[in-house]
């Protein structure tokens, strides 16, 4: 385990040691937010809507008292979307999509010595291929959590609307309720530090791939997993730490 | 030159280099020959600086490699093109893109349209100047060891290293892969490194030849001299192939059937 993790801080370290020039760094940081972002909208998109709803039409299901306003659904899917559901949820998903992606990709370059065609040619592959991974992580996994908050609220009320649950009227009073700007704080920070965990996990396993096909399909995996276990453990951490 | 100067290399306590030293001369192609598991890759691994060797040094014309300060290692590196096995080519980018790419990556004040040149100038050298466009994926595999003698020959190395060039081709294309390693080496006086276990390339190209055994170095010279090596486990190696085996059946039917071999070779027949 201690290993394991002083080979990650090494692995870490040696992508920022000696990185490739800034547009060299630019444009594939920007070829990756495409494919870890842009490409990540749809599921993102589709997840969060029906999060949205499905809590909604819960909430309202499990809420009988009449002497408590039916504007609290629309306060608790707001509070749950933006504290919980959008963050997490959301980095949960990614770690599906785009760890597995990630680990792959690196692990076949690996093990058809892609990765030592670029460093015999002098090239930090680990600046080159894993550091703009990272910082494209980082550019677009907040942003991706924004949609989720908005589509999961979005989805929350067309869900409570539609059904006849409660009226337009209490979904949007509630949702505007007691709002805390620091939650919105909170949940970025959240998806910062879920970006980092992923694409810093995934890459790990996978630059370090060694083997065949087989072994990349375990990279994958391994990576998936302990994306999700990392961000498990690190969203109780923040809560504990943050709120 | 390379000079190879007592290597050892280790992997979890077996030994898989013992002290090897050897010299790789300029405007060559040297051979490094053995069977499987001899080690040959691995010392090609420690010298490209893929691999750090346990102990002993690697000097690139006259510049010490291993142990050196990182700018030393990375000024040698720029030098070094390889050919590898798999062909290594980078499968999200076209033929051009990848025979670019270590121009882009290493020579950035050259111009978009010098380099555009400089990679149609390379992919005609190598036969390739109308697959420019495909990917990795829709050429065959002798196309791919071309490509990849393209991307290493791009920024005009000093040092072409190639791990088995001729692994997974037809006779054919193995004598063209060949005899292309043979002419660039000549053309632009690079030394050249080849990792190979196939006799087709010694007798082919094979102007210095270090025959490794269980992780030694046993013997080296020329392909002249390799049929008359006294060496028994290099003899052993040499008559395991059914093409030498059968050109000395003939040799002793004929009484000259490995004179024939030799001289055909020699005057770049082929076999």
């Amino acid at each position: 385990m201690l290993t394991t993790l002083g080979s990650f801080v090494l692995f870490l370290r040696g992508m920022v040691t000696r990185t490739e020039r800034f547009r060299v760094l630019w444009n594939r940081t920007i070829d990756e937010a495409i494919l870890i972002g842009v490409d990540s909208i749809v599921i993102v998109s589709i997840v969060s809507a029906f999060i949205g709803a499905v809590t909604c039409v819960q909430i309202a299901y499990n809420l009988t008292n009449p002497l408590i306003p039916q504007s609290t659904i629309g306060y608790m899917v707001r509070e749950m979307t933006i504290l919980e559901l959008a963050p997490t949820i959301t980095s949960i998903v990614l770690a599906g999509k785009v760890g597995s992606s990630i680990a792959g990709g690196l692990g076949t370059m690996r093990i058809t010595e892609q990765i030592s065609a670029l460093e015999v040619m002098g090239i930090n592959s680990t600046s080159y291929l894993v550091l703009p991974r990272i910082l494209a992580a980082l550019l677009m996994f907040p942003m991706l959590v924004i949609l989720a908050m908005l589509l999961s609220i979005l989805g929350g009320y067309l869900a409570g609307t539609l059904t006849g649950v409660m009226t337009a009227q209490d979904y949007i009073e509630g949702i505007r309720t007691d709002f805390i700007p620091y939650n919105i704080v909170f949940a970025l920070i959240k998806a910062t530090v879920f970006a980092f965990l992923v694409s810093g996990i995934s890459a790990f396993k996978g630059y370090f791939t060694t083997g065949g096909a087989l072994e990349v399909g375990a990279a994958s995996t391994g990576a998936v997993t302990n994306s999700i276990i990392a961000i498990l453990i690190a969203d109780f951490a923040l809560a504990a730490l943050l709120l | 030159m390379i000079e190879v100067s007592n290597i050892e290399k280790s992997f979890n306590g077996t030994p898989v280099l013992k002290g090897i030293s050897c010299v790789f001369e300029s405007g060559k192609c040297n051979l490094l020959l053995g069977g499987s598991g001899t080690g040959k890759s691995v010392l090609l691994q420690c010298i490209v600086g893929l691999m750090k060797p346990d102990i002993g040094s690697i000097t690139f014309d006259g510049t010490v490699y291993t142990n050196s300060k990182i700018d030393i290692r990375q000024e040698i590196r720029r030098k070094i093109g390889m050919l590898f096995q798999g062909s290594a080519l980078f499968d999200s980018m076209t033929v051009a893109q990848n025979v670019e790419f270590p121009l882009q990556m290493l020579t950035p004040e050259m111009s978009p349209e010098e380099r555009r040149e400089r990679v149609e100038f390379c992919l005609k050298r190598v036969g390739l100047e109308k697959a420019g466009d495909k990917m990795p994926a829709e050429i065959s595999g002798g196309m791919k060891k071309r490509v990849g003698i393209a991307r290493a020959i791009a920024p005009q190395c000093t040092y072409l290293f190639c791990d088995e060039p001729n692994s997974g081709l037809d006779p054919a294309t193995s004598i063209k892969i060949d005899e292309l390693i043979h002419e660039i080496t000549h053309e632009y006086n690079i030394t050249t490194v080849i990792v190979t276990h196939d006799m087709n390339s010694v007798i082919e190209i094979g102007e210095h030849i270090i025959f490794l055994h269980q992780g030694k170095k046993l013997w080296d010279g020329t392909k002249d001299e390799i049929l008359n090596a006294t060496v028994p486990e290099l003899r052993e190696f040499i008559f395991s192939s059914s093409l030498v085996r059968a050109a000395k059946r003939v040799d002793e039917e004929t009484e000259g059937g490995m004179a024939a071999f030799a001289e055909e070779s020699e005057s770049g027949g082929g076999i």
